[in-house]
């Protein structure tokens, strides 16, 4: 038994219409999986299906060696945190964390002292008697979390549990979930569209558009070799330049055709580079300014269009040549719309995609 | 020392023209409804003398209160003479039954339509909702035979099959567009906790579904506790509900109209479904809100 979960070739259809198709996924034991993608790529209808709340139109579930496919979510060996929190309001907290023990038939003194040990992990002690009415949002999501908790299961699906969050309260429960991770060891798969959460949390992300994983890898490699154009955009803020141009396999020239030229070696292909029409990948924080910029490989002149100061660093908007390009800069940077700024990046950070395929190079 | 001087916005004159046209029309209304709620009190409490005397504005020179003992226990109702008290314990023998048998069903298959959706069961929803829109009468002797072969006509418990049949249109939307509106995600949290169809139903939809029960009650009770057509139809004499007593009392053609004992008769007739608005109003208008708003 090596996964935890197991996914073979699911299929999922309403009608004539296909939300899932041959997906196949393999989560390890202990690990913390992330689904992300936009609303409408099938993230979360995944983990419904997982969960046992969707019927599947083909294909096999295995949960901890057992298949699941036709199983109740009840006895899937899993539990589940949603975004509204879906706390029963006409029960206490307490009653809330025991309906699914009382449900399964969990001996009385059992059922308590689950109750105790998760309300002392998730600090909702003094909330056991109060309704879900009383509680503020983020309380509320600790409460759903325990409910999770007391199942004593291997399994947690998060259904974007931060999304009805205010900013700051979904920092901080980001990190408490972080750490519950850590303590628990529990297999943990969470759907979110928030690329923050995402990369914080994951030892993996699968990056799902239109009902298929496009890219399944831990952040960092999703972050630094994107699969294909797509997660390229999708995954980085601010977006990752996408720059059109022709690529020349003999010199390895880089042409834009709109005053932007230069040489990608260094840069590490997935096969034998091919000359042609592609997508060039800069991320505006590999883009050096300044002194720093003279010691990269490619260096270039900028024009400054737009500035955006953000405090920390600051965001410019420049042309070369008739090319749009987006970079940071230091935030303590002097730098004027109208300005030429020197700058430069390193080929090895690039992304380059083929134009008709979107694949990466 | 400054004086204390008052802040804020000028406080509104109350006979502001805006005020008195609202509350004139208010209190006019109001007369127009109550005034004839007035005479009835009034002329049960008077002696058929003083009613002959013609001034039925006049409150009672002797208050008595033998009409409402007649209307009560005394009126001759076709062959009997013990009053409407006879009726309305068949009247309560026949609400209790319809009233629980009508709300379950209809909460039960509200909920089904709304949470345990089945290949159809939009169309079969749409049919149910025809239902509310063909007129008693074309069914009534089609219902007659159907009770006629099941051994039901003429007992009791025909009558409160009916109004459950009946019943199930408009009680059935009501619930139906009520269970919709709760969150989804508590269904999916419910049956992740193991919670099976009865289980989210008596757990988790009627805990937090007291208002529609309110209305759709209330529906019930004034509906069955006034029908006519339906308990002088399907039921035996022995059963008539006090509608159709109240009915024999007022439409007698034979004697002198008593009309302080059908004032009385009417009022009694009149209290159940009063009584219900009156204790439970506010539940009332807050469900049909709830219903409306969410819908």
């Amino acid at each position: 038994m090596n996964h935890s979960i197991e996914i073979k070739d699911l299929k999922l259809a309403f009608g004539a219409v296909t939300v899932l198709e041959d997906l196949n996924l393999q989560v390890g034991q202990g690990e913390f999986l992330v689904l992300l993608g936009s609303s409408g790529c099938g993230k979360s209808t995944l983990l419904n299906c997982i969960a046992g709340l969707l019927d599947v139109t083909d294909g096999e579930i295995h949960i901890q060696g057992h298949n699941v496919t036709w199983e109740e979510p009840s006895k899937r060996g899993i539990g589940m945190v949603f975004q509204s929190y879906a706390l029963y309001p006409q029960m206490t907290v307490e009653g809330n964390l025991a309906f699914g023990l009382k449900n399964a038939r969990v001996p009385k003194d059992e059922i308590a002292k689950r109750i105790t040990r998760a309300a002392e992990v998730l600090q909702i002690e003094p909330l056991l008697k109060r309704k879900p009415g009383a509680l503020s949002g983020g309380q509320r999501q600790r409460v759903a979390i325990g409910r999770a908790l007391v199942r004593d299961v291997d399994v947690f699906l998060f259904d974007e549990p931060l999304s009805n969050l205010d900013a700051k309260l979904r920092a901080d429960l980001r990190v408490e979930i972080k750490r519950l991770h850590h303590t628990l060891k529990n297999t943990m798969i969470y759907v979110t569209h928030d690329q923050v959460e995402a990369m914080t949390l994951a030892d993996r992300i699968a990056i799902m558009k239109g009902g298929q994983i496009m890219q399944l890898a831990p952040p960092a490699e999703i972050y630094n070799r994107p699969v294909n154009k797509y997660v390229a955009g999708f995954i980085g803020s601010p977006a990752m330049n996408l720059i059109e141009g022709d690529m020349d396999a003999g010199s390895l020239q880089f042409e834009t055709g709109r005053g932007m030229a230069f040489s990608v070696q260094g840069y590490e292909f997935g096969s034998s580079p091919t000359s042609g029409r592609v997508w060039l990948g800069l991320r505006p924080e590999h883009v050096h300014s300044g002194t720093l910029a003279q010691t990269q490989p490619v260096q270039l002149d900028a024009y400054v269009d737009m500035v955006e100061p953000m405090g920390s660093d600051t965001q410019v908007w420049a042309k070369i040549g008739e090319q749009e390009l987006r970079f940071r800069m230091d935030g303590q940077a002097k730098v004027d719309i109208g300005d030429t700024v020197p700058i430069g990046f390193d080929p090895a950070r690039l992304s380059m995609f083929d134009k008709k395929s979107e694949m990466r190079l | 020392m400054t004086a204390v001087t008052p802040r804020g916005a000028k406080p509104k004159k109350v006979f502001s023209p805006r005020n008195i046209m609202l509350y004139g029309a208010l209190v006019v209304f109001s007369l127009y409804y109550l005034l004839p709620l007035y005479v009835m009190i009034v002329t049960s409490l008077k002696d058929m003398a003083e009613i002959r005397v013609g001034n039925i504005f006049s409150a009672p020179v002797e208050i008595t209160f033998q009409p409402w003992v007649k209307a009560w226990s005394e009126a001759c109702t076709g062959i009997n003479c013990d009053g409407l008290s006879r009726g309305f314990w068949n009247s309560i023998r026949i609400l209790i039954p319809s009233l629980i048998l009508s709300v379950s069903v209809a909460a039960l298959t509200g909920y089904v339509l709304a949470c345990w959706r089945f290949k159809g069961s939009e169309i079969f929803f749409g049919i149910l909702l025809l239902g509310a829109f063909i007129p008693y009468q074309v069914l009534l002797y089609p219902l007659v035979i159907i009770l006629r072969e099941m051994g039901l006509f003429g007992s009791l418990w025909g009558l409160v099959l009916v109004h459950t049949v009946f019943a199930m249109p408009i009680n059935v939307l009501l619930f139906r567009n009520y269970f919709v509106a709760l969150p989804e995600e508590l269904f999916k949290a419910a049956r992740v906790d193991g919670a099976g169809f009865w289980g989210i139903f008596f757990r988790i939809v009627i805990p937090m579904s007291l208002p529609i029960f309110v209305v759709s009650g209330i529906i019930q009770v004034t509906g069955i506790w006034n029908d006519f057509l339906f308990g002088v139809v399907y039921t035996r004499p022995e059963n008539y509900p006090m509608t159709v007593q109240l009915n024999n009392i007022v439409n007698s053609v034979q004697g002198v109209k008593e009309y302080n004992v059908n004032m009385a008769a009417t009022l009694l007739t009149g209290l159940v479904p009063l009584a219900v608005y009156f204790f439970s109003g506010r539940l009332f208008v807050r469900g049909i809100a709830a219903g409306a708003v969410k819908g």
